[in-house]
């Protein structure tokens, strides 16, 4: 079966972490459960951009004893996608933290976390 | 009734564009012409064994730098929003004995195993980021089980200048010694696959741990005062 390849579960698995972040986003009231939907959002994005990074039977990135040096080539995976994954985890986390700065702000301004309660920019 | 209706169609419709994409996906066979070259003279060219590690600090060293600044950035303005005059209130429960004894145990480990990281990140999968991160958390679990001490942001900030003005030093060291900005082969690669080896990796890889564990702990401090205020 096609389907269960380890790139497709990767992939899929990502796609609906991606699905539940987005239902978080919009569904939820409370504002510390939108930014866990952020979050799960972008851990999602992360997962399918490593899946898109794998090559068939290939192993970490990591040239040691299992690895030969000369033909490596040939047995690793993408590093390229891992690099960039390692770079978006960093800046999702200081989005994650300026989000959760912003609710606390918000929280003091209106005693409240509930989006319903912060009409100010509603149209 | 129609929000639940909305959000539902909202689903279906990201589903079904991803669905569209992931159709259309097939695994990979071998790796792309720049991964290829990546894969092929990194080890040669940079000396680490970590080929992640080789692309994150010098094939794309510029990058790490831009990451840093915005992680800076990040704390510079958390530091701003939660800015607290001092006040003091007792907490309102006393904290457990278990997460002290574990604190007391864990604290110190946690601290050394980060650095192991960091120090490690051109051999094992690691590097300053995940130190970093490592170290942090090791503050996170220290202000839980001993809510009334203080961490000190004048040797945090100190510890932050330092080691983020080491790494553009080291860069612009890559200009003149060697083949450009943040050229690691300003010190001798060494031996392929021990610890002194692939040049100046390893040092840039020690500050920016440094960097980015004094950052995230300087917004963990910040945002456990502003929880001490209320």
């Amino acid at each position: 079966m096609e389907i269960f390849q380890l790139e497709y579960i990767t992939l899929v698995t990502g796609g609906l972490l991606v699905l539940i972040g987005l239902w978080g986003i919009i569904s939820q009231k409370n504002l510390i459960r939108m930014v866990i939907g952020f979050s799960l959002f972008d851990t999602g994005l992360h997962v399918i951009m490593i899946s898109i990074g794998y090559i068939k039977n290939g192993t970490a990135p990591i040239l040691d004893n299992a690895v030969d040096k000369l033909k490596a080539a040939e047995q690793v995976v993408d590093p390229m996608p891992q690099a960039l994954v390692l770079t978006a985890i960093v800046i999702g986390l200081g989005v994650t933290a300026l989000m959760l700065a912003y609710v606390v702000r918000l929280h003091k301004a209106k005693g409240s976390l509930n989006i319903t309660n912060f009409k100010d920019l509603k149209w | 009734m129609i929000k639940k209706l909305i959000y539902l169609i909202v689903l279906i419709a990201a589903g079904i564009i991803m669905g569209q994409l992931f159709a259309g996906f097939s695994g990979s066979d071998e790796l792309s012409k720049t991964a290829h070259y990546y894969a092929e003279t990194g080890p040669e060219e940079t000396g680490a064994a970590n080929l992640v590690t080789a692309v994150v600090v010098t094939y794309r060293g510029l990058d790490t730098l831009g990451e840093v600044t915005i992680l800076f950035t990040v704390a510079a303005i958390i530091a701003f929003f939660m800015k607290t005059r001092e006040q003091r209130d007792k907490p309102k429960r006393s904290v457990s004995d278990i997460l002290t004894t574990g604190a007391r145990i864990l604290v110190p480990g946690t601290m050394l195993f980060g650095a192991y990281i960091f120090i490690n990140g051109h051999l094992t999968p690691g590097g300053g980021f995940q130190g970093g991160a490592v170290i942090a958390s090791g503050f996170a679990l220290m202000l839980l089980a001993y809510p009334e001490t203080n961490l000190s942001h004048k040797i945090i900030r100190w510890t932050e200048s330092i080691s983020g003005f080491s790494f553009v030093l080291i860069g612009v060291l890559g200009v003149f010694l060697a083949g450009g900005f943040l050229d690691n082969s300003i010190l001798p690669l060494g031996k392929f696959g021990s610890l002194f080896s692939a040049g100046a990796i390893p040092v840039i890889y020690i500050f920016i741990g440094l960097k980015v564990g004094a950052e995230l702990s300087n917004v963990v401090g910040h945002m456990h005062e502003k929880q001490k205020e209320t």
